[in-house]
Formats: structure tokens, C-alpha cells, sequence
């Protein structure tokens, strides 16, 4: 049997841990032992794993900081909104599908408008600058206007009324108060199989040549351009596929309200999922899953402390990254990991007959 | 008479920016981090000099310097606790730990102060504004003061550096830290330092910022921080007249698109700026250009 690679393994480990979880959280409500609050957050935890993961391809693999994420997340949204709510003639999956898919390739299109100027940029500039793309995308839908009516769809940047709709028109975006009386689509299910999808794109596209290309552009661009890779190219390649991922994550969760408003998406939401990368990881993809999904339970099962909870999530959250930082602990932990390899080394010698101290 | 009233408007608003942004600035500088927590502590100087006022009955000074002095000791508690076990950790790891810092910085403040916006009484309630050319230009006191204490900060602040021995040793540090500490300056209490006047300033700038538009919430200070960051990077971050600058520019800026653009997409247009001005020059107005070598 041909022995598989270390990433192959890695990966597959990868997709039987959402499989297990999906299996032992579906088997669970369906034996109705989970409760009302967790079965509330089944949806929003597929939409910030997939929103991680695909933060992760721009901040881990790409190497470059972005700090409005949640504006292509808001794209996506209401865009889905838009497609789900004006095509209520075919049946739920479909418009649900439809919508996904629809908010991903408008996010994909924003992606392309915002990364042009954006990957001109290094560094701190480039990340103030996606912030500032962030805020001008939550500045721009806060005062769009889209209505339908049996003439079509209708669009405006001023009021509600401007839209002139027929009469049985509804009025799908209305400015701050965002989009209202949204049929809840979204489940469990579709979440599942959206964070498989993302999770396939992220890791081919990782172990392709592309991906070696676009993580040689982060370890170093000089020496990657030197080499002929495609900077402009790659870097589009990862920031755009990021945008086009988290436009579906957004199609999805807004499908799961019967309301959304821009503001939702606005710099805290952008840092939020920044933090499930980083705790995770950089460029790790299972550590991306598993904190979007412990830190989106968190606060829920912090409950219980009532006012004191978001105060104790931000003291977590810093003692979390003073300890995996300290200099003192990581040098116990590389001792240990050297000790252990030491008796790893030792105890396969030992299987293979020979005296560990033979002919080293 | 508009045109002029909406300018001297737009740099008041600027004077604040600028005054935050300097926090900003000189940390970035020196620290090489993006302290996100800023905006946060110019949320508390202002619930102090608040409480000063409101609870205490103190006079105005009273509070403004109250609230320095809180926000001065807070800054520096915050970079001892939080920022300097992190010194050699990467960039990210800090910037993660500024956001800890900032959402604890609210939610005490939710704690402490609930979440009903409080009405901020103006420090110079009674005082009355200027008016020029027979009344057809009125100026606010609040306006004034702004502008006169963000010239007076920035002429101090250049004379700190340019001219002290402590100044020296801050431009030093943010040049080469491992350079300075071999020639016998304390890194530790040269950034200590920094995030001292920062977060001074920053209370200042939160007393102002109240003072022109009177709701105080806990999260008055997120918006005008992100502002402000936005006029530091403008401007050139780790460049105090770039700060300035940008802090000026980016409020007049506002003024002007809410005057005669659209009140709802000024926030837009603000941003829209930063990325033309970065567009084309790619490390601000004032910044210094990055070489890179092989």
C-alpha cells in the first residue's frame, strides 16, 4: 500500500474531525439533548468556521493583514438576501443554494475591485487599508435601497421611496434598518456542507502549486519574484478566493435571521474572526475550526456570569496570548518536545535490536 | 462666510483626530504595534473628567486634569501588564492582545457605567464663543480651545523631542532599540514613557471630544479611534507632524463631505481619501520611505 504524505493525513484529519462533530451534534439533537441556546448557534459556528478558514488563506498562507473581512461577509449577505428574496418562487434549497453562490461571486467581484489597489500596499498600510474598505462597504450599504416589484428589481441610494416600486412590491434593503422579514433558510445541513466545501477549496488550493506559490510570496516576495512566480497573480489568487468564501459564509447567515442590518458587519465582526485565526493559528487550518467554534460557544456558555461574561471573554482572550508568548513556558515546551522525540528515538533503536548508543 | 466657518470647523474636529492620532503615532513609532486600545482610553478620560464634574461637583480644570492623570497611570498599568511581556512576540500576537485590551476597557466601562449614554457637560459651559464680521461668523469656545490646545500640544511635543535629553531618547529608541540600549538608554522606561503622554493626550482629546458632541457611551471612543488611526496612517505612521497633518486634513475633509456631499457616506469619503493618498504614496504623507534590501 502506498504510504500517504504527511499533509495528505493531516488533511484527512482535517475533514473526520467536521464530519465526527456534524454526526455527534446531529445524533445529539435528534435525541433532543441539545439545548435551545446551542441549537441557535449551530449555524452562526459553520459561518465563522468558514469565515476563519478563509481569513486564514489572506492572514496565515497569504501573509498579508486584513482587517475588513466582514465587509465581503456583508456583500455576500445581502446579496443573498436580495437573490432568496426575489426568486420566492422556487423551493427553499434551491433559492438557498442560489443564494450562497450568487453572494459568493459578487463578494469574489468586490475582492477583485478591493485587491487591486490593496496588494499594492505592505504591511500596516495594507491593513489600515482593508479596514478602510471595510468601513466604506458598511458606509455604502448602509444607505442602499433595493426593492422588487413584478417590473423587476429596483436600486437607490437615497430613501425607500425613491425606489417608485409597483403596488405588492417589497422594499428587500432599506438602508440602515437593513433587510427585514427574511424567510430562515439556512440549516445546520447546508452549514456542514458549505464548511466542507470551503474546507476542500482551502486545502487543494494550499497543496497546489499555486499555494506553494502564494506561501513562497509570503516567506519571501524578493526571492519568490526572482524565481518568476507571479506576485500580483498569486496574492490576487488568495485574497479574492478569501472574498469569494466569505461572501457564501455571509449568504448563509443572514439566511439564518429573519433580520440583518449593515452594522453587524462592521470592524468589530472583521476582528472577531481575526482573533479565531490567530488563536488558531497562523496558516492552520483544524486550529482555525476548532477556536471559531470554541470561542463562538464561549461566550454563550459564559452565560451564567451575566454582565461580567464579555468582560471575562476579554480577559481570556489576553491571558491566552500572554501565555502562548511567554518566552519561559516555550522553552519548557521545545525541552519537552525534545525529550520526548529523545525517547521516541530510543525505544524504536530499541525494536530494531540494536543498542541506542551503537553508531551515534 | 460658509466656506470659512466649515473649514475652521473641520480643523477643530481635525485638532481632536490629531491629538488621538499622536497617541497613535508615537507608539507605533516606538513600539512598532498598533494600539488598538487607544480609542478606548479616550473613552475613559472622558467618563472620569464626567464623573469629576457631574458626581463631585469639581470645576472643569479640576476633572480635565483628574482624568490625565487616571488615563496617564492606565496607559502605563496597560503597557506593563499587557504589552511588555509580548516585546518579542510577533506583531500579530500584540495587536491581538491591543483588541483583548480594548473590548476589557469597554465592557469594565459597560460595567461601571452602564450602557445609557450619558450627557457630557461642556468644560467651558458658560463661556462664550467669538463672533467675527458683525456676527455672521460664530465660533464656539469649545471650537477655539480645541485648536488652541492642539497647537500649544504639538509646539510642546516638538520641543519634547527635538530639544530634551528624554525627547532624544524616545527619537533614538524608535530609530534602533538595540542601538539606544547600548549607549545607555533604558528602552523599558523610554516606551513607558511614550504610552504615558499618549494616553495623557488621549485624555485630553476625549474631554474635547465630549465637550463638542455631548453623548458619552462606552463605546464613544471606538469611531473617532479608528478615525484617528486612519489620520496617524495618512499622514505617515511614527511621524508626529504627520500626525498632524493627517489628523487636520482628515477632519476637514469630513466637515467638507458632510457639508456639501452626503451627511450619510462621510464616513466614505474619509476613507476613500486614505486609499488614494496611499495609492499614491504608498507609506503616507509624511512617512518615511521603506528601502528594501536584498
Amino acid at each position: 500500500m502506498k504510504k500517504m504524505t504527511k499533509t495528505t493525513r493531516s488533511n484527512l484529519i482535517t475533514y473526520a474531525i467536521v464530519v465526527i462533530a456534524f454526526v455527534i451534534v446531529q445524533a445529539m439533537s435528534s435525541a433532543g439533548k441539545v439545548s435551545s441556546a446551542l441549537g441557535g448557534q449551530l449555524v452562526p459556528i459553520c459561518v465563522y468556521i468558514c469565515m476563519a478558514v478563509s481569513l486564514n488563506l489572506t492572514v496565515g498562507i497569504l501573509g498579508e493583514l486584513s482587517l475588513g473581512h466582514a465587509g465581503f461577509m456583508s456583500v455576500g449577505a445581502f446579496t443573498g438576501v436580495i437573490v432568496s428574496m426575489s426568486l420566492n418562487m422556487l423551493p427553499g434549497p434551491a433559492r438557498l443554494l442560489l443564494a450562497i453562490v450568487i453572494g459568493g461571486i459578487t463578494a469574489a467581484i468586490a475582492g477583485v475591485i478591493v485587491g487591486v489597489p490593496v496588494l499594492r500596499l505592505q504591511g500596516d498600510y495594507l491593513a489600515i487599508v482593508t479596514l478602510a474598505f471595510g468601513e466604506i462597504i458598511k458606509n455604502l450599504l448602509n444607505n442602499a435601497y433595493v426593492g422588487v416589484d413584478s417590473n423587476g428589481l429596483h436600486f437607490s441610494g437615497k430613501d425607500a421611496a425613491s425606489l417608485h416600486l409597483a403596488e405588492g412590491g417589497t422594499v428587500l434593503l432599506n438602508g440602515p434598518m437593513g433587510a427585514t422579514g427574511i424567510q430562515k433558510q439556512s440549516t445546520f445541513f447546508a452549514g456542514f456542507l458549505l464548511v466542507l466545501v470551503v474546507l476542500t477549496v482551502t486545502l487543494n488550493l494550499i497543496r497546489s502549486r499555486s499555494g506553494r506559490a502564494i506561501m513562497a510570496v509570503r516567506d519571501n516576495r524578493i526571492a519568490a519574484e526572482s524565481v518568476g512566480i507571479n506576485i500580483t497573480k498569486y496574492k490576487m489568487m488568495a485574497f479574492v478566493t478569501s472574498a469569494s468564501m466569505a461572501g457564501m459564509a455571509g449568504a448563509l447567515y443572514a439566511l439564518n435571521y429573519s433580520s440583518v442590518l449593515p452594522k453587524k458587519f462592521d470592524f468589530n465582526t472583521s476582528i472577531l474572526v481575526l482573533v479565531f485565526v490567530v488563536l488558531g493559528g497562523m496558516g492552520n487550518i483544524r486550529g482555525s475550526i476548532i477556536a471559531a467554534t470554541v470561542l463562538t460557544i464561549l461566550p454563550e456558555a459564559l452565560r451564567f456570569m451575566n454582565d461580567y461574561r464579555m468582560l471575562l471573554y476579554a480577559i481570556v482572550l489576553i491571558l491566552v496570548m500572554l501565555v502562548s508568548h511567554n518566552p519561559v513556558l516555550d522553552n519548557l515546551w521545545t525541552q519537552f518536545k525534545g525529550k520526548l522525540a529523545f525517547w521516541k528515538r530510543k525505544s524504536v533503536n530499541a525494536e530494531k535490536g540494536g543498542g541506542s548508543d551503537g553508531k551515534s | 462666510m460658509n466656506l470659512l466657518l466649515n473649514t475652521i470647523n473641520g480643523i477643530s474636529l481635525g485638532s481632536i483626530y490629531a491629538i488621538i492620532a499622536l497617541g497613535y503615532t508615537m507608539v507605533y513609532g516606538i513600539a512598532k504595534m498598533l494600539n488598538f486600545a487607544h480609542g478606548d482610553v479616550i473613552m475613559v478620560g472622558a467618563y472620569i473628567c464626567f464623573c469629576a464634574m457631574s458626581y463631585l461637583s469639581l470645576p472643569p480644570v479640576v476633572g480635565v486634569v483628574m482624568a490625565m492623570v487616571v488615563c496617564t497611570i492606565l496607559g502605563m498599568v496597560i503597557e506593563r501588564l499587557a504589552y511588555k511581556p509580548l516585546r518579542s512576540a510577533p506583531s500579530l500576537a500584540v495587536l491581538i492582545t491591543a483588541i483583548g485590551v480594548s473590548y476589557f476597557l469597554q465592557n469594565a466601562a459597560l460595567l461601571i457605567w452602564k450602557s445609557d449614554p450619558k450627557v457630557f457637560p461642556s468644560v467651558l459651559a458658560g463661556i462664550p464663543g467669538l463672533e467675527f464680521f458683525g456676527g455672521e461668523l460664530r465660533l464656539t469656545a469649545v471650537t477655539i480651545v480645541t485648536i488652541l490646545a492642539n497647537i500649544v500640544i504639538m509646539l510642546a511635543l516638538t520641543t519634547f523631542t527635538g530639544k530634551t535629553k528624554t525627547g532624544k531618547a524616545m527619537r533614538a529608541v524608535s530609530e534602533d532599540k538595540g542601538a539606544a540600549q547600548l549607549m545607555g538608554i533604558d528602552v523599558n522606561r523610554t516606551i513607558s514613557l511614550t504610552f504615558a503622554i499618549g494616553s495623557g493626550l488621549a485624555a485630553i482629546a476625549g474631554v474635547l471630544l465630549c465637550s463638542a458632541y455631548p453623548t458619552l457611551m462606552p463605546t464613544t471612543g471606538s469611531m473617532p479611534g479608528i478615525k484617528a488611526f486612519t489620520a496617524a496612517v495618512l499622514g505617515g505612521i511614527g511621524s508626529i507632524p504627520g500626525a498632524m497633518l493627517g489628523g487636520i486634513l482628515l477632519g476637514v475633509i469630513e466637515i467638507f463631505a458632510r457639508a456639501y456631499i452626503s451627511t450619510q457616506l462621510s464616513d466614505a469619503i474619509v476613507f476613500a481619501v486614505l486609499i488614494v493618498v496611499l495609492l499614491i504614496r504608498p507609506t503616507g504623507l509624511l512617512g518615511k520611505k521603506i528601502t528594501e534590501k536584498v
